[in-house]
């Protein structure tokens, strides 16, 4: 979508979102100015700039596409050895999990469809036949109960891994992850662990419609106790879900419902993420991008636009959700000094706003502008796909928010 | 003496069978003799989609004896707690349960250590049954260091892992999921064991309760749901809550049956007779006909909703210890005087274990952030005022 972008003033933006900072989204076609230069500027789907007072909105089908398919060229993480195999994401999840069923006869899966359907996203496929219906589990629909036995059968030692068909209808768990799961540790003094992993696609999908677009995190996100942790790549997801399974915390693993088809070689052997670091995408000077999941891709293809333009992006992938790595963060904006925070998350109350919170109590000192943060609409997802692409961030909105914050 | 014992005011006095040594009345101490003895219980099990089990109970002086001991405990435990509670010592919730404790001792007696319990709020006489020492309950009670959860859980958080005692929760039935997990992990590492979900009337009316039966059912789980009922859901009437009152028919497929919850060697049959069920069929209702002198909870008067007439009726009537009491004194196991000297001790294990309690330190202050999380990695925590108390995750 070409999106008309007005130059240095400020304007406000379309939709109602309480934004404080009108600056990051704009998505005006005809607006007045007040003060300074009115000149247009058009950011075609391409990457190539014109101006113009054109204002014609193109369809953008291919952005999407794009920003989803383009892996070879943004990570440089993968430090495979270049006899790697290569697997899609959902078959990393579930080399993952396999291995550690191998390894641990306490590791069990539960979830809807699960088993012999072999997962809605094809995670869990044929591990029902491998390891039995003992240790791949078909719940009836009822997340509530079937994520509080989850905890219960984790209270006394087992590992078990509860899967959301959608992180949305863990909504219905919300009591059991909350007082159950990330509170036993701690008012039992100790004794009990919760060794679970919950995991699930959450994020906006296609055309999924609002109450299958979620995104879960913001409103875990102040749950004492547990760990979350989201994966963007078929590398990190097979580690961060082997480290989740070994973990003693109760880990929320987030995936993304448009990134399960990506294709990356990883290694042969044995590797774990750690699930509190953040991982260096793209090392850079000019500014600070921290992402997490899906819009990872689009902060990747925004780059790609803005090392053309001459800039200098460090793109981070802040992986860990709950706690932040801040060390990474701190280190990278001691660096850079400009923070831009690319998530799909609301924007009231999401990962982004905690984030700058973090930020600004420990970094403020070395801070040469504000912290942008570019989040999704305050909306329910509509179910047309032009309006669903613009309740979650563009890469177009990425590169001139980059232009500002650089100025 | 022990002959004429046979019928008592109590309409519902048990049927004793007549002792083998009757011939002349020989002052006995306090038997701890282990020679079995039959008794039958109050009144005989309902039972639906099962056969019930029989009305004859076995059991031993030495276990009526730890029956009454116990249970006077729990009776003296819960009346301290009252009146610490009206002294400002504990605060928040304090749900007591005087009146019940003849479900608690009767299912300790029918299973063992390894078998776990879950439950609501209502756990101090749980948690003591299950080995829980008056000390650390008071301790936890008033907030102090030697608490069962060192004072960071409270009134509804007492939990005791090695003897298979998982607490203690405070929503009303969240904690029958948990149960329905604690049975899958048991069948899981093929224990041989069940667990025993507690809940209340309040809560039988839960979906959660429905959804974790039916996954329990289908799994074929050793869970067995116990339902505590005591006829109030807080201050709202059973018949005002319930369509059906029949808490032990609400499994539709899943065989259920009633227990005079007053009786303890009744709970004791029932108990052991629904393990013995889950082990080999699935899953079991007991649903346990008792009743809770105190209100609700310490901010209930309990009178509002019913009338003292209907408490002190059922005190008189169905008074868990006082069948003990009568039961031995029939039997001849223990004089009155022996009873009111064990209850002379018990209530000063309760003074003593309250004054040990009483000087018990509180909590330091980092206490506040350990066992957040089971290992740190010194993520800085603070809290409002940032300045005050910083420190590094343990």
């Amino acid at each position: 979508m070409a999106a008309i972008f007005l130059g240095v003033g400020a304007a406000t933006a379309l939709s109602p979102s309480n934004c404080f900072d009108s600056k990051k989204f704009q998505l005006s076609t005809r607006r007045s100015l007040s003060g300074r230069k009115p000149w247009f500027l058009v950011v075609r789907s391409d990457g190539s700039v014109n101006l113009g007072s054109n204002q014609r909105s193109r369809r953008t089908q291919q952005l999407i596409t794009n920003a989803v398919a383009t892996k070879a060229d943004s990570a440089a993480s993968t430090s495979a050895s270049k006899q790697g195999h290569e697997l899609l994401l959902f078959e990393a999840l579930r080399e993952g999990l396999e291995e550690e069923m191998d390894r641990d006869p306490h590791v069990c899966v539960m979830g809807e469809d699960v088993g012999h359907y072999g997962g809605s996203y094809k995670v869990t496929k044929g591990l029902a036949d491998k390891y039995g219906d003992l240790r791949v589990l078909d719940t009836p629909i009822a997340e509530n109960s079937f994520t509080g036995m989850g905890i219960g059968a984790a209270m006394t030692g087992l590992r078990p891994i509860v899967e959301g068909m959608n992180m949305g209808f863990l909504l219905l768990a919300f009591n059991q992850i909350s007082n159950n799961c990330g509170m036993l540790h701690y008012t039992s003094g100790g004794q009990f662990t919760i060794p679970i992993v919950i995991r699930g696609p959450g994020g906006v999908g296609r055309q999924l419609g609002a109450e299958h677009s979620q995104r879960l995190e913001s409103y875990f996100q102040s749950i004492p106790g547990i760990q979350m942790v989201a994966c963007s790549t078929p590398y990190n997801a097979k580690g961060l879900m082997k480290a989740a399974i070994r973990s003693e915390n109760p880990v929320i693993l987030f995936e993304h419902v448009l990134l399960y088809n990506l294709k990356e070689r990883i290694p042969d052997e044995e590797y774990i993420c750690n699930l509190e670091e953040a991982e260096m995408v793209r090392p850079g000077e000019h500014v600070t991008i921290l992402t997490y999941s899906r819009m990872r891709y689009h902060v990747m293809q925004a780059a790609k636009t803005l090392v053309n333009k001459g800039y200098d992006p460090e793109v981070i992938d802040i992986r860990s959700l709950k706690p932040f790595d801040l060390y990474t963060i701190g280190n990278s904006i001691k660096k850079t000094h400009r923070v831009l925070i690319v998530e799909e998350c609301m924007r009231t109350g999401g990962i982004g706003a905690s984030l700058t919170a973090a930020i600004t109590e420990n970094f403020h000192d070395y801070l040469d502008a504000p912290i942008v943060c570019l989040s999704s609409q305050d909306v329910p997802t509509p179910y047309a796909g032009t309006l669903e692409e613009w309740t979650v961030v563009q890469p177009a909105q990425i590169v001139t928010a980059v232009e500002q914050l650089c100025q | 003496m022990a002959l004429s014992k046979l019928s008592s005011p109590s309409s519902l006095s048990t049927n004793i069978l007549k002792p083998l040594t009757n011939s002349f009345l020989l002052h006995r101490p306090i038997s701890t003799d282990t020679t079995p003895l039959t008794i039958e219980t109050s009144v005989p099990f309902t039972s639906h989609q099962c056969e019930a089990p029989s009305r004859s109970v076995e059991t031993t002086p030495k276990e009526l004896l730890s029956f009454f001991r116990q249970m006077a405990t729990m009776r003296r435990m819960e009346i301290a707690a009252d009146s610490l509670y009206k002294a400002k010592l504990v605060r928040g919730f304090c749900h007591l349960y005087d009146g019940q404790e003849a479900v608690a001792i009767g299912m300790e007696a029918g299973i063992t250590k390894k078998d776990s319990i879950i439950t609501a709020y209502r756990d101090h006489c749980t948690f003591l049954g299950r080995g829980g020492t008056l000390l650390e309950v008071f301790s936890e009670l008033m907030g102090r260091k030697d608490g069962c959860s060192h004072g960071k859980g409270g009134s509804m958080h007492f939990y005791k892992k090695d003897s298979g005692f998982y607490g203690g929760h405070g929503i009303v039935g969240a904690q029958i999921p948990l149960g329905c997990g604690l049975a899958f992990a048991q069948k899981y590492s093929k224990d041989e064991t069940v667990t025993f979900a507690l809940y209340g009337d309040g809560a039988a009316n839960q979906g959660q309760l429905f959804e974790a039966l039916n996954i329990a059912a289908l799994w074929d789980l050793p869970a067995i749901l116990v339902c505590e009922n005591n006829h109030y859901g807080m201050g709202t009437a059973e018949w005002r809550a319930a369509k059906s009152p029949s808490y032990y028919k609400r499994g539709d497929y899943v065989p259920g049956l009633k227990v005079d919850g007053m009786d303890a060697l009744a709970v004791k049959q029932a108990c052991k007779f629904a393990k013995e069920h889950a082990l080999k069929n699935g899953p079991m209702i007991l649903e346990m006909d008792t009743y809770r002198y105190h209100g609700h909870s310490m901010s209930d008067p309990g009178s509002t909703y019913r009338t003292r007439d209907e408490i002190s009726g059922v005190r008189q009537e169905r008074d868990p210890i006082e069948r003990i009491r009568k039961l031995i004194l029939a039997h001849d196991l223990a004089t009155e005087k022996e009873l009111k000297d064990i209850e002379k001790e018990v209530r000063k294990e309760v003074d003593d274990a309250i004054a040990k309690a009483k000087e018990s330190p509180m909590p330091e202050p980092s206490e506040l952030f350990t066992n957040v999380y089971v290992k740190g990695y010194g993520v800085e925590v603070f809290g409002a005022d940032r300045k005050e108390v910083r420190s590094a995750l343990p």
